[in-house]
């Protein structure tokens, strides 16, 4: 069972998707698990043969327990989570894992496809090509659920974690509720059954889950914060340029230009970049920024977008719109809701002007970003109006101190204003 | 394009973005972003999809046309021809 954020102690198997005997490459996704925050797609670590599946669907396990057993010429199993260390409690030393190589996706006459949308596919008879892709060429899972024939029926359909708690407390089998959610899914009021007599309030997980982190963060992480307001007038109008006659699917927005600052600017000052571990600082083996997605209907997750400092603007809008809009699905893959070595929160869309935010451990910083703000500066020995942005920085005294900090920041704020470096 | 063409349109690209969306329920003065609870990486989401459908380039600078339902129905009517 992988950890899938510092949060976690426990996940649900929902389902396997292969069978002992099944040859599987590394990357390949064999599993639906679910966390109280959203059901994930693992991927295995290991090549080989599927020798044995340890864990039935519908039990709950903690991290770290194997979950089958692959036979790679090695007694490796499916995925390590970082095993707790004896005699503590379950805070969990994160395992600097190797990264899982891709999905092998393959092409079909010019589309993307993930090995799980073919064997979607292959299952419900669906001719790939009658399945109109993204414009990106990849074709999702939804979109093979939909054209596939009216006989025949998702064999996994989506249920939110929170109905399924409520199924399960009210032992009721979920595969008999009609869904009303996104895509016929199944969500809490679709659950039948009367709140109990004496009023109890339900829990919601995803709060619980998003509690704990914070708590914890705040019980152990001694915080200290900076903050920076920013003359934005030459990135908002370079970017106007670049966008200009694109398309909207390859317009880049400012929160990709934002990520890219922090992703180039923990390469260069890399104290803040990578966890604290067993009272020290371990860098990070690359830079890989969690952004922080509100979901809605309320809650949060932090998808990964690793190695970020490698892409180019472009690249990382796409990286970006990618992960948010499988985040809000539901989508996102085991590999992407871990090994973050800094975080990202944005609500410059909420008229909120600076965000401080609350370090995810045992990561060191946490950056933030407002929303732009009209405000007098001086140019050319003139009082004009334009538009500016406020960064902000909370960091881990125990890994930094304010001049790092500092140092940090102020890069970051120079990378904004420069949008030569950033487009 | 039709007055309610261009309302069913936008009913159908709103409801992939923000599902459950019922046009019927939401202030078509108000700016969608607010009474749909849509962020920039929404609304240009909201554009590529109107874009795909259209074929109309929505550049950046239009934007402000198409701040509430009502807008949205005016521009699509108007630029569809």
């Amino acid at each position: 069972m992988p950890s899938l954020g510092a949060d976690m102690d426990e996940g649900t198997l929902v389902s396997w998707l292969v069978a002992v005997g099944d040859r599987v490459t590394r990357g390949d996704i064999v599993a639906v698990v679910q966390t109280e925050k959203s059901d994930i797609e693992v991927e295995v670590f290991e090549t080989g043969q599927v020798a044995e599946l340890l864990v039935e669907p519908g039990t709950t396990v903690e991290v770290g327990t194997p979950l089958a057993r692959i036979d790679s010429g090695s007694t490796a199993t499916t995925s390590r989570g970082p095993e707790p260390t004896p005699g503590s409690q379950s805070e969990a030393r994160p395992v600097p894992r190797p990264v899982p190589a891709a999905s092998p996706a393959r092409r079909h006459a010019g589309r993307v496809l993930s090995p799980l949308v073919r064997r979607d596919a292959r299952r419900l008879g669906v001719d790939l090509g009658r399945v109109r892709p993204a414009p990106d060429g990849t074709i999702h899972r939804d979109d093979i659920a939909a054209a596939a024939m009216p006989a025949a029926r998702p064999t996994r359909r989506r249920v939110s974690p929170y109905a399924r708690r409520l199924a399960t407390e009210r032992n009721i089998d979920v595969s008999t509720v009609p869904g009303t959610g996104p895509s016929s899914a199944v969500v809490a009021r679709d659950v039948p059954g009367a709140a109990p007599a004496a009023a109890k309030r339900t829990v919601d997980p995803m709060r619980t889950a998003i509690a704990r982190t914070m708590e914890r963060s705040n019980r152990e992480i001694p915080h200290y914060y900076l903050s920076h307001t920013v003359d934005m007038a030459a990135t908002v109008e370079a970017l106007a340029a670049h966008n200009d006659g694109r398309s909207p699917r390859d317009r880049v927005l400012l929160a990709a230009l934002e990520l890219r600052a922090v992703a180039l600017a923990a390469r260069k000052v890399d104290e803040m970049n990578g966890s604290w571990v067993d009272g020290t600082f371990v860098p990070g083996d690359g830079v890989h920024v969690a952004t922080i997605v509100a979901l809605r209907g309320g809650g949060l997750l932090a998808p990964v977008i690793r190695d970020a400092d490698r892409l180019d603007a472009d690249e990382t809008m796409r990286s970006l719109g990618d992960v948010v809009e499988r985040a809000r699905r539901g989508a996102l893959r085991s590999s992407e809701l871990s090994g973050a070595t800094i975080t990202v929160t944005n609500l410059g869309e909420d008229g909120v002007e600076a965000i401080f935010g609350v370090i995810h451990p045992p990561q060191v910083a946490i950056v933030g970003f407002g929303g732009l703000v009209e405000r007098p500066v001086v140019a050319q020995g003139r009082i004009v109006a334009h538009p500016t942005l406020t960064v902000t920085l909370a960091a881990d005294h125990r890994a930094t101190d304010g001049r790092i900090g500092g140092r940090f920041l102020a890069r970051v704020a120079a990378l904004l204003r420069s949008p030569e470096r950033l487009l | 394009m039709t007055s309610d063409e261009a309302r069913q349109l936008l009913g159908e690209v709103l409801g992939r973005i923000a599902p459950g969306t019922d046009l019927d329920e939401i202030d078509p003065t108000e700016p969608l972003s607010d009474e749909l609870d849509l962020d920039s990486m929404d609304l240009l989401s909201m554009l590529g999809l109107l874009h795909e459908r259209t074929g109309l380039e929505f550049p950046e600078t239009d934007a402000p046309k198409l701040r509430t339902l009502d807008d949205a129905v005016e521009y699509l009517v108007l630029r569809s021809g």
